[in-house]
């Protein structure tokens, strides 16, 4: 197998391009994955019967294999981003429901206690004291909803969605492995990046969390 | 004022945390609700902000019946402070303490300049403000909980423990801060508390309960220390009753002589006449002095009987406010007048 190093320099627009496909669907549907999650996780929280019944749900949601979800969603909204979006968005639900419900459990009682005592209403005691405070849990999923997403974007490729994934498929397709080693160097490049953004991101919205000494 | 009537808080498992209270928490002052751990006292606390709600009877602040309050605005009108003082971790000390101000919409500025004006109040340096909580020492953190309390002026503060997971030294000295700031404030205070001698230092009213949620009796403290309207409350105030009395009066009315000379003790003085320690006479002429613990007019009969058993020479150092010897008392006069003091404390009340 041998690496043409000749096609990098003329493919650059199309690289450019087909990276910024697969981002921007990898991030809306994490997008609208935490926009579904959030409101989930908090009835699920604050209502504990319905607490197994959300988290089974978006568990067997993570069961149904990929392509077979986008197969589906294909009569509804047809090959379009749409399809492949949405698909990935219903797959980030498993870790981003799980992991705020957990966040939102590790928000000492006290804190919650003396914001409502202190005459703060459900809603302003959920934003400003029990997301904030869950919110090292939370990005720990945005974290591997992220990664996750990059990577599932590539099999959207079934649906003619696959960003740098298409670059795999065109590979296999021509023999042409200079295409498949671009592909996978990409989106773990993209992964890559992506989770360092994200812990930047953590790091620079807690500052509580490392601010040391008494 | 908060006046409860009637009272009764049953939870939905069954278990009677209040029983029929009927209580009144004088404006002003500060009422110690003090008894052995479950007894209900934090119900009856949390009952006042609406935190738990009666089961049946009255509650009124301020004449009015605190049902009738919008659950939220009654909260912004009263302090409240807890053990481990309930911060919140992911907040600045200063916007911990902006916090009340900003719910009653102050805006930003306005709300951390008082909070800044606060920590002072309450002894902390400007600089800790910018600190989130777990920077700062537990002594730090219960006075950041007290100014957080105090930010929008409510006329009513609500204590639970506060005080309870600090060492005693902090302990006495976060005590002492807030008796300081009440001289001031005159908050109508309601203070929580499984410590006796924490409820007769800081109460002018204290209200011992009984497991089951009863109030057994509610006075003042030198009312409650000598006389206890039942065994119940004697044993809870403990063998130390008679010596804890002592804390509550001062040494002022005591007459006091000059200091000995020519005898065994003698006691020394630097130039400016400031208690040095005693000499003893009968010791080698380079011997140390022995300590001398000369007390003010405003220091307690309880550490005048202890200095006085303490004192080589069974006689008590008196000093002015500059600290410069005023005379002496001796140990019989000082126990004399203690044993006077509890009998007057009984008949006074
Ligand atoms: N939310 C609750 N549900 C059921 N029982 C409670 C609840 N809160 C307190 N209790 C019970 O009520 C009694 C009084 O509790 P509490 O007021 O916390 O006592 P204290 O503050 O004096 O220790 C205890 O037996 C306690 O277990
Ligand atoms: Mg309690």
């Amino acid at each position: 197998m041998t690496i043409e190093w000749g096609w990098f320099p003329d493919h650059i627009d199309e690289m450019t391009r087909l990276t910024a496909d697969h981002l921007s669907t990898a991030l809306s549907a994490v997008f609208f994955g935490l926009l579904i999650a959030l409101p989930l996780a908090v009835i699920a929280h604050r209502f504990r019967p319905l607490r197994g019944f959300v988290l089974g749900l978006s568990n067997i949601l993570y069961t149904i294999p990929s392509i077979a979800l986008f197969v589906l969603l294909l009569p509804v909204t047809g090959l379009t981003r749409t399809t492949a979006v949405v698909g990935i968005t219903a797959y980030t639900l498993v870790v981003l429901v799980r992991n705020t419900v957990e966040g939102l459990d590790t928000v000492p009682a006290k804190a919650r206690e003396a914001s409502t005592a202190m005459g703060a209403k459900p809603l302003r005691t959920l934003f400003t004291v029990e997301l904030p405070l869950a919110l090292p849990v939370i990005m720990a999923g945005v974290r591997v909803a992220t990664v996750m997403s990059i990577s599932l974007v590539s099999v959207a490729s079934a649906i003619g969605q696959g960003g740098l994934g298409q670059l795999f498929i065109d590979g296999f397709q021509r023999d042409f492995p200079t295409l498949v080693i671009a592909g996978v160097a990409l989106t773990l490049l993209l992964a890559l990046v992506a989770d360092a953004v994200l812990v930047t991101v953590q790091w620079l919205a807690t500052p509580w969390t490392h601010k040391r000494g008494a | 004022m908060i006046k409860f009537d009637e009272v009764h808080k049953r939870f939905p498992n069954g278990t009677t945390a209040v029983h029929d209270l009927s209580l009144e928490m004088p404006e002003g002052q500060i009422t110690v609700l003090v008894g052995s751990s479950g007894c209900g006292k934090t119900t009856t606390l949390r009952m006042i902000n609406r935190m738990v709600d009666p089961t049946s009877g009255t509650i009124r602040l301020a004449g009015k019946d605190i049902l009738e309050s919008d659950a939220a605005d009654l909260r912004r009108g009263i302090g409240y402070v807890i053990q481990q003082s309930g911060l919140f971790p992911h907040r600045t000390v200063l916007d911990n303490v902006a916090t009340v101000p900003l719910l009653l919409g102050w805006g930003r500025k306005k709300a951390r300049s008082r909070a800044a004006e606060l920590l002072e109040t309450v002894g902390l340096a400007a600089d800790a403000g910018k600190r989130y909580p777990h920077q700062l020492s537990g002594g730090q953190q219960q006075r950041v909980g007290v100014a957080r309390a105090l930010a929008a002026d409510p006329p009513v503060l609500l204590m639970d423990e506060p005080f309870g997971a600090v060492d005693p030294v902090v302990r006495t000295q976060l005590q002492d801060e807030l008796l300081r700031l009440q001289k001031d404030l005159a908050k109508t205070i309601v203070f929580v508390t499984h410590d006796i001698d924490e409820a007769v230092r800081l109460g002018d009213r204290i209200a011992v309960f009984r497991t089951g949620g009863h109030l057994v009796q509610c006075a003042e403290p030198a009312e409650l220390l000598a006389r206890p309207a039942d065994d119940f409350v004697a044993d809870f105030l403990g063998a130390e009753r008679g010596l804890k009395l002592l804390s509550l009066s001062t040494l002022a009315g005591l007459p006091q002589g000059p200091a000995p000379e020519g005898g065994r003790w003698e006691l020394a003085l630097d130039s400016a006449r400031k208690p040095l320690g005693w000499r003893d006479g009968d010791a080698a002429a380079d011997s140390p002095l022995l300590p001398v613990r000369a007390l003010r007019d405003g220091d307690s009969l309880l550490s005048a009987v202890n200095e006085s058993i303490a004192s080589p020479a069974g006689l008590v150092a008196r000093v002015d406010a500059d600290g410069v010897l005023t005379g002496v008392t001796a140990r019989a006069e000082i126990h004399d007048h203690a044993g006077e003091a509890h009998i007057s404390a009984g008949a006074a009340a």
